[in-house]
């Protein structure tokens, strides 16, 4: 019993810090429908900033003012107001990329404002955090342990103090209890939602200055892991009972602690499970519990009165203007390929390899997400069991790389169902965070072990050879890549014009209509995790034998992340949007290796940042800008054929025509 | 006069509720409701709002999980059955809140539903370039299409119709399964009124020519006495009268409960 106890004491700071970000994760999620990925990001800025104003001479509560009691609220209220205040009624994936690319871009713009250097002991709010200020019933209880107590206590007396009194409060209360009852009731959602945002913002600064003395040093990864645990603390309270959430909260960081204290130290179970704790509870109870089933999102009765979302699909064209779109698409190809294998430098062909390999990745994400419609953030985690196939089937079978790719892509394919068969009923969110719940899951606890992914010494894969031919060159390592991606890709053309792919679009529109006329949409969704976590599993052996070693750095989770902004900003609904953003991710990242380290991170503000946009864009930035092109091309040769017909017989091919004799095509440079 | 006047009954009765009941927290929204349809007849379901009308849709789909009581269907039970399996015993159905494959085009609404219908779609086949629609399931289509009068806009993404098209759009994919039980949930509401007299047409033409069981929820009676011979009411979740139109309409617990209302 005192064991449980002296175990459990070191947990009271981090559940506190779990309990108050989940509080603010409930409260957005409830007020304005946005699951904030972010606010672990946010809580790194506001750490940050608290650390840089304290060093540089600050008195403590000036800089806690500035970092939480300004800044916090400030971003949040800046992000209500730009963006997530018009993505209420948007479908999940839109409420989740650009939550998603500040998760990425806040981190990375913080640390180019603010150095790369190390930021070492972060200091304390308030109390020394490691000295001992009373027993409790002969328990030591350090500063850190009655600080953070105090500031929960504090700000969640508050909340309920507010919530109890202030009109907004009241409201408020409503909206995160009750959406369905709001909206009769006629309040105003979107001031309650831009006060969800501040508060929530503020509590996760709080929780930010919080945890950062917690650890020797400031380091991202600490805060976003921090929203793992808030999210797990939010499934306990179903993401709607406040009171429940913050006992959650509490439970897992003690339990985190406890965990840690009976497992044996120094394997890779006890030091991979603590973090991956909270990812299970979440799993386990979305998948288990019914009522944890996000099936009834936060809706909007005037949904339907919104104008019509902007059509994804192409519009026809006229045939001169498709017809031209699809030689310019040809000859860039073309001239990519050539110069790859001319001019270029090895560097350079190597980048370019690896963003068609990348292409290869990405294509999983275009069938599960673009075609499907379902969210995945393990994709990741697919591409690393495909990898690390390969690479121990070739180190101690001596298999070929080739060979290993297709058993990589089995693998990962089995790995997908064994996924998604527990998730079938779940979708929007709910499947994301499962499927993050899971990439967690294999990076902390699977990935390591010498059979997989071999820790951080990794795994060598090989370049394989066919018969006499070897792709150990850069050169034939490009065709080789060039090749899979060419079958990936047609596979998922020819999926996507068949039964299967009108079936996945089917689900993608309303999973309830699609049931309604015969689809079985659970096992439709475990089918689209298969044939995407194979594709993903093949990408990824291409990938390891393209580097030749491969650790479990190379799929950690964030990285899964990082691939669904990527190609949700490119393009996530065409082949080609894939391909497209393979390449940009490379390319750009060579192009930001030769600026100063400082900005190692820019890649990942880039698409953040780009991110953002998808909820105009929701068909991809360059998708967009083809169609704007194609647009302008359009009415080029719809002018010129009226001034050149203005004399003669009207056989103009305008579409606004009336007697329009042009043939329609479909768009083919947004097509596959 | 009795409540209940049994409405004659030859045909095989298709599909059953029996007893169900069903609430949402302190919200009765059905109580022990039990309502047969047979083939081929035509029956409407009305009440006032909220009177449990799509409720009963839901459970009769196994989208809802009623509290008690059975539904079923050509006499057997169907209780656990997931709802896409009673879409393939050949229940079809229309959804008050527009629920379109957004992104799709009418025309491949129809398509995917006449492929899901006909059940022979295989992933190897996609794979090998056999997936793609075949012309007689184009012409079938394109039947459906003219039928619901949605040729024009056929290949416009359903986004961009009004809600009269995509009222119609819902009727065409359910169409395209060829239901023995067709159940409308409000299909006149957005429609024009000469898109409502296609509307009548077509439901009297199923009817005839497939013998099509009809089940239709609407606010409209005029439009009602058009189409159907039997009218059930329900008013907040308990059924008050069913019968013949004429008959049902003039009894007064309807008259009291539903048209002192509208
Ligand atoms: N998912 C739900 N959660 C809570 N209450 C619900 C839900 N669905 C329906 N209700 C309630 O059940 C009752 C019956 O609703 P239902 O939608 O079946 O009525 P209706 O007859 O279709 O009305 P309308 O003519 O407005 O479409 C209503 O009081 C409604 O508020
Ligand atoms: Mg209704």
């Amino acid at each position: 019993m005192s064991q449980l106890v002296t175990y459990a004491l070191p947990g009271i700071p981090y559940g506190c810090v779990f309990a108050l970000m989940a509080v603010g994760l409930v409260l957005t999620y409830k007020a304005s429908g946005v699951f904030n990925l972010a606010f672990g990001a946010q809580a790194y800025l506001s750490a940050m900033v608290f650390y840089v104003a304290v060093h540089a001479g600050w008195p403590k509560w000036a800089a806690f003012v500035v970092a939480v009691v300004v800044l916090g609220p400030l971003v949040g209220l800046v992000l209500d107001r730009l963006l997530f205040r018009f993505t209420r009624t948007a479908p999940p994936l839109v409420r989740l990329v650009p939550a998603l690319g500040l998760l990425i871009a806040i981190p990375s713009i913080t640390q180019m404002i603010f150095g790369i250097e190390p930021k070492l002991g972060p200091p304390a709010v308030f109390l020394n955090p490691n000295m001992i200020y009373f027993r409790f019933a002969g328990f030591p209880v350090d500063g850190n342990e009655i600080a953070t107590t105090v500031a929960t206590v504090v700000v969640v007396g508050g909340l309920a103090l507010l919530f109890r009194s202030s009109g907004l409060g009241l409201r408020m209360r409503a909206v995160v209890e009750s959406p369905r009852m709001t909206e009769l009731a006629g309040i105003d959602a979107d001031r309650v939602g831009a006060f969800a945002w501040i508060l929530s913002s503020f509590f996760a600064g709080l929780a930010g200055v919080l945890l950062a003395p917690l650890y020797a040093q400031l380091s991202a990864s600490n805060f976003t892991d921090l929203l793992v645990a808030a999210i797990a603390a939010a499934a306990i309270g179903g993401f709607s009972s406040l009171s429940l959430t913050l006992a959650g909260g509490i439970g897992l960081g003690l339990a985190q602690e406890i965990l840690s204290g009976y497992l044996p130290s120094g394997t890779i179970l006890s030091s991979g499970l603590r973090p991956a704790l909270p990812f299970i509870v979440l799993a386990v109870l979305l998948v288990v519990v019914p009522r944890f089933r996000l099936g009834g999102e936060v809706s909007d009765p005037l949904a339907a009165c919104d104008p019509p979302a902007p059509s994804l699909d192409p519009p026809p064209r006229i045939a001169v203007v498709s017809r031209g779109a699809r030689i310019f698409a040809i000859a860039v190809a073309g001239a990519l390929v050539g110069s790859a294998l001319s001019w270029v430098s090895g560097n350079w062909l190597f980048t370019i390899t690896q963003g068609l390999v990348f292409a290869v990745i990405f294509l999983s994400i275009t069938l599960l997400t673009g075609m499907s419609g379902q969210i995945s953030l393990c994709q990741a985690t697919f591409a690393g069991v495909g990898a690390f196939a390969a690479g121990q089937l070739a180190s101690h079978f001596g298999m070929s790389v080739l060979g290993g790719m297709v058993i990589g892509g089995l693998l990962a394919s089995a790995v997908g169902i064994l996924v998604a068969y527990p998730a079938r009923r779940l979708g929007g969110i709910a499947l994301g965070l499962v499927t993050l719940a899971f990439a967690l899951l294999m990076d902390n606890v699977i990935f390591p072990y010498s059979w997989a992914g071999n820790g951080a010494s990794g795994l060598v894969v090989p370049r394989p050879r066919l018969g006499p031919i070897s792709f150990g060159g850069g050169g034939a390592f490009f065709w080789l890549a060039l090749f899979v991606l060419g079958v990936a890709g047609g596979a998922v053309w020819l999926i996507r014009s068949g039964t299967t792919g009108q079936e996945l679009a089917a689900m993608r529109g309303s999973e309830v209509a699609a049931a309604t006329i015969g689809i079985d949409v659970r096992r439709l969704r475990v089918v689209a995790f298969a044939l995407s976590a194979a594709i993903a599993g093949v990408g990824g052996a291409l990938y390891g034998s393209l580097q030749q070693t491969v650790s479990p750095n190379d799929f950690a989770y964030e990285l899964s992340l990082v691939f669904v902004v990527v190609v949700a900003t490119v393009g996530v609904r065409t082949v080609s949007g894939a391909i497209e953003a393979g390449l940009a991710f490379t390319v750009l990242q060579q192009i930001i290796t030769s600026l100063p380290t400082r900005y190692g991170s820019l890649l990942a503000v880039v698409f953040g940042l780009a991110a953002l946009s998808y909820v105009r864009h929701p068909e991809g930035v360059v998708a967009y800008g083809k169609r704007v092109v194609l647009d302008m091309a359009e009415k080029l040769v719809v002018a010129l054929e009226r001034g050149g017909s203005s004399h003669g017989s009207a056989t103009g091919s305008g579409r606004d025509d009336g007697t329009a004799t042009g043939t329609m095509e479909p768009d083919l440079a947004v097509g596959p | 006069m009795s409540v209940i006047e049994p409405a004659t009954v030859q045909a095989p009765t298709l599909l059953e509720a029996r007893g169900i009941s069903k609430h949402f927290g302190g919200i009765v929204a059905l109580t022990e409701i039990s309502l047969g349809v047979s083939q081929g007849e035509a029956m409407a379901l009305v009440g006032p709002n909220g009177a449990g009308k799509t409720t009963l849709f839901n459970c009769l789909l196994g989208l809802l999980r009623p509290d008690t009581g059975s539904v079923l269907f050509r006499g057997e039970r169907i209780d656990r059955l997931p709802t896409f399996r009673r879409g393939r015993l050949g229940i079809g159905r229309t959804f008050q809140r527009l629920e379109l494959f957004t992104g799709m085009t009418p025309r491949q609404h129809m398509l995917v539903t006449e492929r899901v219908h006909r059940g022979d779609g295989r992933l190897w086949k996609d794979l090998l370039g056999m997936g793609r629609p075949r012309p007689e399931e184009r012409a079938k289509v394109a039947e459906v299409l003219d039928l619901v009068g949605l040729a024009d806009v056929a290949d416009v993404p359903v986004e961009a119709l009004s809600l009269g098209h995509g009222r119609l759009v819902e009727l065409g994919r359910a169409l395209s399964g060829e239901p023995c039980v067709l159940m409308l949930d409000e299909p006149s509401s957005g429609l024009d009124d000469a898109e409502t007299r296609l509307l009548v047409d077509v439901l009297n033409r199923v009817r005839s020519e497939r013998g099509t069981a009809i089940v239709l929820v609407e606010h409209d009676l005029a439009m009602v006495a058009k189409v159907v011979d039997r009218l059930v009411v329900l008013d907040l979740g308990r059924l008050i009268a069913d019968g013949p139109v004429e008959q049902t309409l003039a009894e007064p617990a309807v008259r009291s409960a539903y048209l002192g209302l509208s």
